[in-house]
């Protein structure tokens, strides 16, 4: 179907269109609710914001002044996956028309974004030749991915893929968590969110001393950020040893994790509700005396507790009390409070992702074939509003765009639309900021030489 | 540094010794003798050796410092006192130029080097301990006290996390970017603020370290330079044979390329990998296993580890991809060919997720393991120390069972090997010293009730010694190649081709 069969399509089905106030209540629209391949057509031919991106990996490397270094965009990996799973790695363009121009040309279902190598990564076949190992990463943000599905212990409500708004807080605290360590332990201040369009985030650092972390520096912060350490065959997740938490964690603790558990996970996830559940967690306790108690407390009153107060909360405080009270200050136990909460809240990452500078991340703004869901920006100032069940679909898009008819303008196609709103939050948040800094750098590099 | 045929020397003056640990900026202005420039050089590589051999064996600092010690005195002493320093800064420039010349070989020189370096400085004293941090210009860099007030609490809260008293008013404590001290910031070990990190005067050594790899890893893009330029040229008559030697006649049987038969070419060749690398090699003719004998092997002569994948494998008909990666280059390594290991792979895989997935999203990354895409780099299976240092998440299977398994699922899966009663307390002791390796071979020597003296340092090893014992008439050829010191062997010929020239 090509762009005027589109719109054409689209003409006949506008009689039962909703109201355009109410974008996010729609089930669908009148564009079908579903990823093909003609519909990204549209998108990238429409909204994809070329020139935003090619911005951003630019690093200010893009103008006329003495200091940019003009090869260095030329040398980024860019992949592509396309509709058939071909794959093509190791792409890279000059320009965001080339870019562009590539990405109308093939339509790929997902674009990925890789490290700055050390030379233009088309050409490194040619320079293989010269021997000890030129075509290396020189460059690469420091990236986090954060899955959903690593948290299936976690959460009672949905496993695999799937999310819904009771296990999203997990995503809605990782991104806390490493936020604020990122910023005020590491002292980044360029870092990008990003929904991975189904079930996760990604995290990309872009100041430019976290671009030129080695491998050993990037695994160093992944581990620093490391605390659930379960395997399928070890069952303690969590350990937290010594006679006080570091203070990256005792924050993440007191700032983050204690109030979602006990305001939001206890009760979404319905953590102490059943015999099953409650045993899980009551393993994680190393004193048979304090279990079986509460054991025979939580068997006997599971009809008689009041009404009114959430059962969940009830066990919670039973269990703190015990496990805080005078009686039991004994070193193990004392952590075990936390040790639980550290278990169901914590972030898990994906380790590897982070720890090597040549591995390859989806790029924003890329739409998931599975949901149809564009990876937009996440605020993490507002991340507790992200909402992953109303972020914009393919469909929902191309609905909007159709509301507003055909109008060429290109800028202007982008105001008040639902991506309009993920754009804009890009480049306020993110991007401006950014481009200012480098440009800061850039002057100064210019005054010394 | 000067290198002459003639038997004297000068000696260098005491002036120019300020420091029993030097941190080798330059190349020291000497006359080395032929003889010394080789002899010095084994005699520091067998102090390398022995910590690679440590570090694998998942040593704790302490067991470090004690073996680093003992492998120096052994190794590195001299005659004449005087000449211990020299002897040191020779071996040390000497290596250089042998490790300087590929990426695989700085990696492991560096890595080593700085270990060494590390627990020499442990075992300083206090003042020259001081002398060399100041080499380093640390001194600059220590909190001023109005910042030590303002962060005492912090610098507190990490001391009791690792279990240390307070620090007291006049600890110094330095204040670097987190990025000089990886392993700190790893560990959680610091308190770390607005990209600084508050170094303990007590965790200098890794600040110190670090300082040094760096300095190291810099030089020696520099001699590879020089190498590459001029040395190897200048030299090809003299120094180049030695060189090239060196690197590869010390290393002893290298698992990671073993093929339980071919390992005999492949020794003559001297091949020397780590575990990231690969080496661009033609295929060599695999097949040594079938399919259909995998389940009967791996009863009798895999490894813990690949016992559990393998286990996994059959019943979930699924791994993620560390344990793909882990299971599937031991399997090529111990002779599966790639058109065996697609069809074993597709036959479990096709179960959970079909046939076509298979094809278009897994059957790639196991050709790539043999070299037929991307790369096309021959791929080795992982050793042990790489398996141990691997951090298994959720879902994962791979891994080191004596490292990552919890005690009641390790002890599950030893009596399922058949493991029980004393050998397997032994096994669980070695465990809770953390000798994941060593609990390996005390597992295998109880199952197959022969003694193994060598250890167990890669997975494909533990597979052809159990094979060696199991099948007799490849015993004997085994023995007479590989066993009791073969690495030895092949020194003393390097030796007397040296002798010769």
């Amino acid at each position: 179907m090509t762009k005027q069969e589109f719109h054409n399509g689209c003409d006949d089905m506008l009689i039962d269109r909703c109201e355009p106030e109410a974008p996010k209540q729609k089930q669908g629209g009148s564009v079908p609710n579903e990823f093909n391949s003609h519909y990204l057509k549209v998108y990238y031919g429409r909204l994809f914001p070329y020139a935003d991106i090619f911005r951003w990996i630019s690093y200010g490397n893009d103008g006329k002044h003495p200091a940019c270094d003009s090869s260095y965009v030329s040398r980024r990996e860019f992949s592509f996956t396309l509709d058939n799973d071909i794959y093509l790695r190791f792409l890279s363009f000059n320009s965001a028309a080339e870019l562009e121009n590539k990405i109308k040309e093939k339509c790929p279902f997902k674009i990925d974004i890789g490290p700055v190598y050390s030379v233009d990564p088309t050409k490194r076949h040619a320079y293989a030749q010269s021997g000890d190992n030129v075509f290396t990463p020189v460059e690469r943000e420091l990236i986090f991915d954060i899955d959903i599905s690593d948290y299936d212990d976690a959460r009672y409500c949905c496993s695999g893929a799937d999310v819904c708004l009771n296990c999203w807080p997990l995503m809605t605290i990782a991104i806390k968590v490493i936020d604020f360590a990122l910023r005020d332990d590491f002292g980044f201040k360029h870092i990008l969110w990003v929904y991975s369009g189904r079930r996760g985030v990604h995290c990309w650092v872009c100041d430019g001393k976290a671009r030129r972390l080695t491998n050993e520096q990037r695994a160093a912060i992944a581990d620093y950020f490391r605390v659930y350490k379960g395997n399928e065959n070890n069952s303690k997740k969590v350990s937290l040893t010594g006679h006080a938490l570091h203070p990256f964690l005792a924050t993440a603790y007191t700032k983050v994790l204690k109030d979602f558990f006990e305001k939001k996970l206890l009760i979404s996830q319905s953590l102490l509700s059943t015999e099953e559940r409650y045993e899980k967690i009551l393993e994680m306790i190393p004193d048979a005396a304090i279990t079986s108690e509460l054991r025979g407390r939580w068997q006997e009153n599971r009809r008689s507790s009041s009404v009114k107060e959430d059962i969940n909360v009830v066990r919670w405080e039973q269990l703190k009390q015990l496990l805080q009270s005078g009686k039991h200050k004994a070193q193990g136990l004392r952590r075990c409070v936390e040790e639980i909460v550290f278990c169901f809240a914590y972030p898990r990452l994906d380790m590897e992702v982070s720890k090597h500078m040549n591995h390859l991340l989806k790029a924003p703004f890329c739409v998931h074939p599975k949901t149809g869901r564009v990876c937009v920006p996440i605020d993490p100032n507002q991340c507790e509003q992200f909402d992953p069940t109303t972020v914009p679909t393919l469909s929902q898009l191309l609905d909007e765009l159709n509301e507003r008819g055909l109008r060429d303008d290109v800028d202007g196609e982008w105001k008040g639309t639902s991506f309009g709103n993920a754009v804009s939050l890009f480049r306020s948040s993110f991007l401006q900021p950014l481009l200012k800094a480098s440009k800061v750098k850039e002057s100064t590099h210019v005054h010394l030489t | 540094m000067e290198i002459v045929r003639s038997q004297s020397h000068r000696k260098i003056s005491p002036n120019n010794v300020t420091n029993t640990l030097p941190l080798y900026r330059s190349a020291p202005p000497l006359e080395v003798r032929l003889e010394d420039f080789e002899l010095y050089a084994l005699d520091r590589l067998r102090v390398l050796k022995g910590i690679s051999d440590g570090l694998s064996r998942g040593k704790r600092p302490e067991e470090m410092e004690k073996l680093v010690g003992k492998l120096w005195k052994e190794n590195m002493r001299h005659q004449q006192a005087s000449e211990i320093v020299n002897k040191d800064i020779i071996s040390h420039f000497v290596l250089r130029l042998v490790y300087c010349r590929t990426e695989e070989l700085r990696k492991w020189f560096l890595s080593m080097e700085t270990s060494l370096f590390r627990y020499r400085f442990r075992l300083e004293n206090a003042e020259a301990q001081r002398a060399l941090m100041a080499e380093f210009d640390l001194s600059s860099r220590a909190v001023s006290n109005v910042e030590f007030e303002s962060i005492k609490e912090k610098l507190g809260q990490v001391a009791r996390s690792m279990g240390q008293s307070l620090p007291t008013a006049d600890a110094i404590f330095y204040k670097v970017p987190f990025e000089e001290v990886p392993e700190l910031v790893a560990g959680r070990k610091v308190f770390i603020n607005q990209g600084f990190a508050y170094v303990a005067m007590t965790q200098a050594v890794s600040l110190v370290a670090t300082l040094f790899r760096s300095l190291l890893s810099k030089a020696l893009v520099l001699t590879n330079r020089k190498w590459t330029s001029t040395i190897r040229e200048q030299e090809k008559d003299r120094l180049t044979p030695i060189v090239e030697a060196l690197c590869s006649s010390y290393l002893g049987p290298d698992f990671s390329q073993m093929q339980i038969v071919e390992g005999l070419a492949s020794l003559s060749q001297n091949y020397f990998m780590d575990d990231q690398g690969g080496k661009h090699f033609e295929p060599r003719g695999h097949g040594e296993i079938s399919v259909k004998d995998i389940d009967q092997v791996a009863k009798s002569s895999f490894p813990l580890c690949m016992r559990n994948l393998l286990e996994k494998l059959r019943e979930d008909h699924h791994l993620k991809h560390g344990g793909r990666m882990q299971l599937g280059l031991f399997l090529k390594g111990v002779g599966l060919n790639l058109d065996d290991a697609l069809a074993f792979w597709r036959y479990e895989f096709s179960q959970k997720v079909g046939l076509e997935r298979f094809e278009k999203e897994y059957a790639y990354s196991i050709r790539h393991n043999y070299g037929q895409e991307g790369k096309r780099t021959d791929y080795t299976a992982y050793s042990c120390q790489k398996i141990i240092s691997s951090t298994p998440g959720v879902g994962d299977h791979h891994g080191c069972p004596y490292r990552h398994f919890s005690e009641e699922n390790l002890r599950a899966a030893l009596t399922r090997m058949g493991m029980n009663g004393r050998a397997m307390e032994d096994v669980m002791n070695k465990v809770r010293n953390r000798h994941y390796q060593l609990a390996c071979t005390l597992t295998f020597e109880a199952i197959h009730g022969v003694p193994n003296d060598a250890g167990i340092n890669h997975p494909t090893q533990y597979f052809s010694d159990s094979q060696k014992i199991l099948q007799p008439e490849l015993r004997d050829i085994i023995v007479a190649l590989f066993g009791g010191g073969l690495g030895w062997c092949i020194l003393s010929q390097t030796s007397n081709v040296w002798e010769g020239v």
